[in-house]
């Protein structure tokens, strides 16, 4: 273990009408086994200790898996590690003394900002409203055993279903797309046969829904799966294709 | 003075009583229904299956979070998996069973006929997610697969990787997002409850902060229902999300709702140990990992001692050098003794010098054996998402040397009284999940959280609420303009000016982490009556210290640190809650243990002739003031009482 000390410049903004700035701080001693959300926990330490305003970004369980923290570290979204990690999951380790490091907040038409580096993500609640789901009654269902699924089946869903909602994907994208958010929803319930009655009425209100809420399409450039946390593929963009154009071509 | 305390248990047999309640209860029709509001707090498991089912049957619900989206919910980091008797893997398991073993793990202080209705509605929970697309494991023919937790000698836990607490909370999301999209539960993220109304007694309404714009704004139902988890923060360091708080819990009990058993406080036996007085929270490595991990500390002190200066690895003690203390005190349970066990056993050793990091306070959780015997691939599949979490934090594969974990607050047994049907003391105001008292007793088994959750909000509350809600077809909807809420609103206000106003130098986090360390080392794993005195004098000491030094920037809208003071301030009234609980109950029971009540061999000493109740507090009406205690007698009907034994 050892201690660094970097210049961090983190980005200011109150609400979604001013134009924002970047502020910067000069961090000391900070132990290489700190997580980088305890990091900001320090700067916000100093900042209120000097009487100034903290610093606002979005966090919560700080394990990798509620998909709460959303900060553009370095240019990437989550700062990348080596494998896929969150945010929170970063660690100052993979940071050198003298380093200068810039965070910025999600930068998306679909996600405006509310404050600093905290924005608002409703747009991914307004698209699962919209066809994200089994239509089931409670208390209804036969016995969980009644329809065997294949393993492999199970653990694609399992895979596609792994998605956290925070919205790197966007992040990263030159177009803001969502279509590896929207993909991967509609390729864990297009693999299983409970998902599979509603598979085109879901591919079509989801995707409806995106490009209304102002999210770009895909041109494939590879970024989202690039910078997603949890490891989802575009092959989930080629199968919400291809449910899509099943969808429009029965129409 | 006594109160009674009426639990409202229905009659009959254990096995037959829910079957009775439903057969005689009250319903509400259709066409009634449209014309009821409820308040659903909350979008975890509790709260966002509740709000789903209640919106489907065509009440009109109103859903508050504090996160930006429902799927945020703390429930959504439970990673080991849900129990269910469903007897798939034909191992002998059963209703009864089920039952059987969470009453014995809650160390005979659960309520019988809860947990049995819990074990009954099992079942249908895992039907209910399966065919809303949750991608439970599968074996190869197909069929769901199942794994072994703590206190159980069945494999009935049914799980999803190392996430299952995120697809059963994705499960709840989408059934909640569909009923969003018909028009029957609005949704109210980013609002935060800050008390709840009262009109004759009964709860009408909450009165909730915007986080955003930082206006306190009114809300008016025929029903309130909180689902907002546990006081587990109140230690500071626990395995809780940063804005798990127990504030509505807390705002209910101020107006007059009991709270029960707060001293049951679950510390869970495999977390990763504590590094350094930056850390904000504590990471919960799953108890499925006792499935295949052996647990082990050196025989040898001098062992220990290398091992604390960093001298010797764990991989360098030989076989024949190592305590696997568990498989040594409890050989039929071995490694998988319930959480409460496996904790103090871990203290005890710690305790007596035999910790292996370099504070001295961790111990060994090893695959060696089980890597050398399944093979890298096998145990990569099965835990391969925990070892990379363990390796991203600690920087050391557990491939190649033992991992080292210690215990941590990760879960309250106790919370908001409620009888059978899940009512508080406050009639209209109902609390599920994590923030009832429950049906753990005073130790909560593994996999039964996520099970508990999803059985008030799916099967329980949307039946036991409409016997509430049939006397009130007549009532109309009520205007958010009446005196009550004018008065709640302005105490709000009031509450939050007077925060604003100290004007001192301390930040909400310093103060938390020093009110974190009293409840650790005072109200925490192990307990004496001596401890707790002093505790409670410590934790009256620090609230004065909040009142005159907190600072608060003078903020519009987003203001983070008024959020954290708000809890805060809660967390006390908790964290004294705590104390009192256990002060006053002279047994150790489940996560209670208090050092003067113990065996000669160390294990909890209950005892059910003075102690065989639910403890339930009242505030006096001032935090200042000492709550008052009643009791619920327990009945045990069906179960024999008897010491908990793990060892053969």
């Amino acid at each position: 273990m050892a201690n660094i000390s970097f210049t961090i410049k983190y980005w200011k903004q109150n609400g979604p009408k001013d134009k924002g700035h970047f502020d910067t701080h000069e961090m000391k001693n900070i132990p290489d086994d700190t997580s980088f959300l305890e990091m900001l926990d320090i700067l916000n330490e100093e900042l209120i200790s000097a009487g100034k305003e903290p610093f606002v970004f979005d966090h919560d369980c700080r394990e990798g898996i509620c998909g709460m923290c959303s900060l553009y570290i370095n240019g990437t979204p989550h700062g990348k590690t080596e494998r896929g990690a969150t945010t929170c999951q970063l660690y100052m380790r993979k940071f050198k003394n003298g380093d200068t490091i810039t965070v910025e907040p999600w930068r998306s038409a679909g996600f405006p900002v509310i404050k600093d580096c905290m924005v608002d993500r409703t747009a991914f609640d307004k698209i699962m409203q919209a066809g994200g789901y089994t239509t089931v009654r409670t208390g209804q269902p036969q016995d969980a055993n009644a329809i065997l699924i294949p393993k492999a089946d199970a653990d694609e869903a399992m895979d596609c279903a792994s998605c956290i909602g925070c919205g790197a994907c966007v992040a990263a994208c030159k177009n803001g797309s969502a279509m590896l958010f929207v993909s991967s929803k509609v390729s864990q319930l297009a693999l299983l046969p409970q998902g599979k009655v509603e598979a085109a009425r879901r591919a079509k209100n989801m995707i409806a829904k995106m490009d209304e809420l102002g999210f770009g399409n895909c041109t494939n450039t590879r970024a989202c799966e690039a910078v997603c946390p949890k490891c989802e593929t575009i092959s989930n963009i080629a199968r919400l294709n291809r449910e899509f154009i099943k969808a429009k071509l029965a129409d | 003075m006594a109160k009674t305390i009426d639990s409202r248990i229905p009659e009959g047999p254990v096995a037959e009583k829910w079957t009775n309640y439903k057969a005689h209860q009250k319903l509400v029709n259709p066409k009634n229904k449209r014309k009821l509001d409820i308040i659903v707090v909350g979008t975890g498991l509790a709260g966002a299956s509740a709000a789903a089912s209640l919106g489907e049957m065509g009440f009109h619900v109103l859903n508050f979070c504090i996160q930006d989206s429902p799927r945020r919910a703390h429930s959504i980091a439970a990673q080991g998996g849900i129990n269910a008797a469903k007897n798939y893997q034909n191992d002998g398991d059963s209703v009864y069973r089920l039952f059987y073993d969470t009453v014995k793990g809650g160390d005979y202080r659960a309520r019988e006929a809860n947990v049995y209705r819990l074990a009954e509605v099992s079942n249908s929970i895992i039907d209910q997610c399966v065919a809303q697309g949750v991608p439970f494991a599968r074996e190869y023919g197909g069929m769901l697969a199942n794994r072994s937790f703590g206190g159980a000698q069945v494999s009935r836990t049914f799980y999803a990787k190392g996430q299952t607490g995120q697809q059963l909370l994705l499960g709840a999301y989408s059934a909640l997002s569909c009923q969003v999209n018909a028009g029957t539960v609005k949704l109210y993220t980013r609002y935060e409850m800050l008390d709840v109304v009262l009109i004759d007694g009964r709860a009408r309404g909450i009165i909730a902060r915007n986080l955003i714009t930082g206006d306190i704004e009114r809300f008016a139902a025929h029903a309130v229902v909180i689902g907002t988890g546990g006081y587990g923060n109140a230690y500071f360091l626990s395995t809780n999300a940063m804005g798990c708080n127990c504030s509505a819990a807390i705002a209910c009990y101020r107006k007059g709702a009991y709270f029960a058993n707060p001293s049951y406080v679950q510390i869970h036996p495999t977390c990763i140990p504590v590094h350094g007085d930056k850390q904000s929270k504590l990471t919960l490595m799953s108890e499925s990992l006792r499935n295949d991990g052996r647990i082990w500390v050196p025989k040898k002190l001098e062992d220990a001692k290398a091992l604390q200066a960093g001298t010797k690895k764990g991989s360098e003690i030989p076989e024949a050098d190592r305590d696997y203390y568990l498989e040594r005190r409890y050989p039929a349970f071995g490694n998988l003794v319930p959480r409460d066990v496996a904790s103090r056993a871990a203290k005890e050793r710690c305790d007596k010098g035999y910790g292996v990091n370099n504070t001295g306070l961790a111990v060994f959780l090893d695959f060696s054996e089980a890597i050398r015997d399944f093979g890298k691939d096998t145990i990569a599949a099965r835990y391969g998402n925990l070892f990379d979490m363990y390796e991203e934090i600690t920087d050391v594969s557990p491939y190649n040397e033992p991992m080292m974990i210690y215990p941590a607050i990760h879960y309250t047994m106790g919370g908001v009284w409620v009888d059978y049907e899940l009512q508080t003391s406050i009639k209209g105001l109902f609390a599920i999940g994590e923030c009832n008292f429950s049906d753990h007793g005073a130790n909560r088994l593994g996999a039964s959280a996520l099970m508990q959750g999803l059985a008030d909000g799916y099967f329980v509350l949307p039946y036991t609420i409409q016997n509430y809600l049939a006397d009130q077809i007549t009532v109309p909807r009520f205007s958010t303009s009446l005196p009550e809420f004018d008065k709640a609103e302005k105490d709000v206000k009031d509450r939050i000016a007077r925060l604003m106003n100290i004007k001192g130098k301390s930040s909400v986090d310093s103060i938390h982490k020093k009110l974190g360390h009293i409840m650790w080392d005072y109200v925490g794993m192990g307990r004496t009556a001596e401890g707790l005195q002093k505790g409670i004098q410590m934790i009256k000491e620090l609230r004065k210290e909040f009142y005159t030094d907190l600072f608060i920037p003078q903020l519009e809208g987003v203001n983070t640190e008024l959020e954290k003071a708000l809890r805060l301030e809660d967390f006390f009234l908790m964290g004294l809650l705590v104390a009192h609980d256990a002060l006053t109950r002279n047994e150790s029971c489940g996560g209670h243990f208090r050092e003067e009540y113990q065996t000669e061999e160390g294990e909890a000493k209950r005892d059910d002739e003075n102690y065989f109740y639910v403890g339930c507090w009242e505030y006096q009406g001032d935090d200042e003031k000492d709550p008052v205690l009643y009791k619920e007698p327990l009945v045990y009907e069906a179960i024999k009482v008897q010491t908990r034994n793990y060892k053969s």
